[in-house]
């Protein structure tokens, strides 16, 4: 049995999904059943992480078709980690929700679609085939509409529509470039196809296909030219939902950039020059949205975008300083940008506004409150020690390294710019003196809901800030983790031969 | 809707359908056929017996929320999948009864997934059209 061990996280997913179906009208048995089986999942996840850190890459052969035939599953250090990150996050989502959306939302199916998504978030990054790949996002894009769309407001239904229809491009446009690379190849195991696409005479085809695969992730991942989505949709459905979209949506595209162009699309100039500048444009649009706003949840989008590029610009580097640059990044940008989300949904709990214009006193009222939000705006910006601080020493030795000024200046000019948001959002919603903002007779303020409630909403934010601070503070861990992480990414060899390589269990 | 030869008919071809909609379940492993299409016969009989019967009628004869099937079907599969597993052997590997049954012949773990797909696809469906049907 240990040897489908990494297998367990997603199964136990689809099982938690299916036991909450069939307590489909008890909300709060749901709760709980979410509750503890996120718990379960998160020391299921760690168990494995800690099996795959100490013996190495891990293979399933579904089926037990022989690989480059069947669907294979494969846990790396990259892929479990993100398993993990994954798990932690949903943890916390999971409690969160529980404390804030409202139960007539609850109602339509909430949690298990809510455990859908983390479902095929976790088959994504285990799963070894490229068409498998292809299928988990579906799960993934088809339980993120019902959730964006859970509650049907206005509002809601206007962001889902843009949400649908550009993800659903991004679908159409990689299974494309799965039909193309099948067309090339004969092969659609990921491991398998690194072999093949190296030994294509038609080199020009496979930039082609490799140009496919970067518009189609990158419609997801929101980067440059193609994020007009995310914030025309985040900031709509609950900010439980947003919390989980934020934090991991947009990474799973990212985990799919860097896993195909790091095994199948290696070694290309010309796609890593087209990365870098698309990561240089990401930051520096990123940025700029962020500055304009002032509904504090659209910051935050313009923020995701922002920082996706601080992972793209390591990808296009492409040495092994950058991409454990990037890889730091990403999982300090996963645990912040979730914990953002839910605090934007703590600020509309008290106060009952988004708008950084009517918000303000919070510091004055809530010191305590405050100071627990103080840890992941910060962490984002990278003051140090915090987490933000030490992944971008990475990528700026990198961007020596390689010469790449312009990166220098877009890395560098993107962490300003977010120290002016935070620091305006700081000075708005925390410091200035608290503003008059009229009084919704039907709202559920913070101070009217339990006691219950309210430690489910502050709890989750409490639990991801102690995790956020052990990023930073033990910085040394986690880049320990990065490094081996990028040298196992920089050489494939590993990843292919621990699929093509292993015998089945008869 | 409801004409004399719709509601005769759809009386006599409810029990058809379904007849015939496990035998495209059970010959779907190896020609065309499988849980899918089968299930979605299946649900076109209760959808029939629903158009001649009137929705209430339909409800009444399958006695509980067709919203039901989903989780039951996917517990099905999920558990077929989960079985080879407890053998040691690979998720999702086929696992094979030694004799063939009379009738259906063969059975292994391929044949228990197909049911809890035939039975998500009907509960889908119908959980669809009742509510839409419902609501117009």
């Amino acid at each position: 049995m240990t040897q489908q061990l990494i297998l367990y996280p997603l199964l136990l997913q689809l099982l938690l999904a299916i036991l909450l179906m069939f307590f489909w009208k008890k909300i709060n048995t749901q709760r709980i059943i979410s509750m503890l089986g996120s718990l379960v999942h998160l020391a299921v996840s760690i168990g494995v992480f800690a099996y795959i850190w100490n013996n190495g890459t891990q293979t399933v052969q579904a089926g037990s078709w022989e690989a480059p035939f069947g669907i294979t599953f494969i846990a790396d250090t990259f892929a479990i980690t993100m398993v993990l990150l994954t798990s932690i996050a949903g943890l916390a989502v999971s409690i969160f929700s529980s404390g804030s959306v409202i139960g007539d939302r609850l109602r339509f199916g909430y949690f298990p679609i809510f455990h859908f998504l983390l479902l095929g978030l976790t088959g994504a990054f285990l799963t070894g085939d490229i068409f498998n790949l292809y299928v988990w996002f579906e799960i993934i894009i088809i339980s993120s509409f019902v959730l964006i769309t859970i509650g049907g407001e206005k509002a809601q239904l206007e962001g889902a529509v843009k949400y649908f229809t550009l993800n659903f491009l991004a679908s159409m446009i990689f299974l494309t470039a799965i039909a193309v690379l099948y067309g090339l190849t004969g092969s659609l195991n990921m491991a398998d196809l690194a072999n093949k696409v190296a030994a294509v005479e038609n080199r020009a085809l496979v930039e082609i296909t490799a140009i496919l695969f970067l518009i189609g992730f990158g419609i997801k991942s929101a980067v440059f030219p193609l994020y007009f989505w995310l914030p025309a949709s985040y900031h709509t459905p609950p900010s439980a939902v947003s919390a989980i979209f934020g934090g991991l949506l947009t990474k799973v595209g990212v985990y799919a950039l860097i896993r195909v162009f790091t095994l199948i699309f290696v070694g290309d100039a010309f796609l890593d020059q087209i990365l870098l500048v698309l990561a240089i444009f990401t930051l520096f649009s990123g940025a700029l949205g962020a500055l304009v706003q002032n509904n504090i949840r659209k910051v935050f989008s313009y923020l995701i975008i922002c920082h996706i590029g601080y992972m793209i610009i390591g990808l296009g580097m492409f040495t092994e300083v950058a991409i454990a640059g990037a890889i730091f990044y990403l999982v300090h940008d996963i645990l912040v940008k979730t914990n953002l989300f839910m605090i934007s949904g703590l600020i509309y709990r008290i106060k009952g506004s988004n708008s950084m214009r009517a918000l303000g006193g919070f510091y004055a009222n809530y010191p305590k409150l405050s100071l627990l939000m103080f840890i992941p705006l910060f962490s984002l910006v990278g003051i140090p020690p915090l987490s933000g601080f030490w992944p971008k020493i990475s990528l700026i030795t990198a961007s020596f390294e390689t010469g790449s000024y312009w990166s220098l200046a877009a890395i560098i000019f993107a962490s300003f710019i977010t120290l002016v948001v935070i620091a305006k959002l700081w000075a708005e919603v925390f410091w200035k003196d608290a503003q008059e903002i009229p009084v919704k007779p039907k709202f559920r303020y913070y101070h009217k809901i339990k006691n219950i409630k309210r430690i489910q909403i502050v709890v989750p934010i409490v639990f991801l800030s102690m995790v956020t601070l052990y990023v930073g503070f033990g910085a040394e861990h986690i880049q320990t983790l990065a490094t081996r992480i990028s040298s196992e990414l920089m050489n494939n060899q590993q990843y292919i031969d621990a699929v093509l390589n292993t015998q089945i269990s008869e | 809707m409801s004409t004399l030869i719709l509601r005769t008919a759809s009386n006599y071809l409810l029990p058809v359908l379904l007849v015939f909609s496990i035998f495209i379940l059970l010959r779907g492993h190896y020609l065309p056929g499988g849980g899918f299409v089968g299930g979605l016969i299946a649900a076109i009989a209760f959808v029939l017996h629903a158009f001649a019967n009137g929705l209430d009628n339909t409800k009444g004869l399958l006695r509980f929320h067709p919203g039901f099937l989903m989780p039951v079907g996917l517990a099905l599969a999920f558990f077929s999948g989960m079985a080879p597993v407890l053998v040691d052997q690979s998720f999702m590997t086929g696992l094979w009864f030694p004799q063939p049954f009379p009738v259906i012949g063969n059975v292994g773990s391929a044949l228990f997934f197909d049911i809890g797909v035939y039975l998500v696809v009907i509960g889908v469906t119908l959980t669809i059209i009742f509510t839409i049907s419902e609501s117009a």
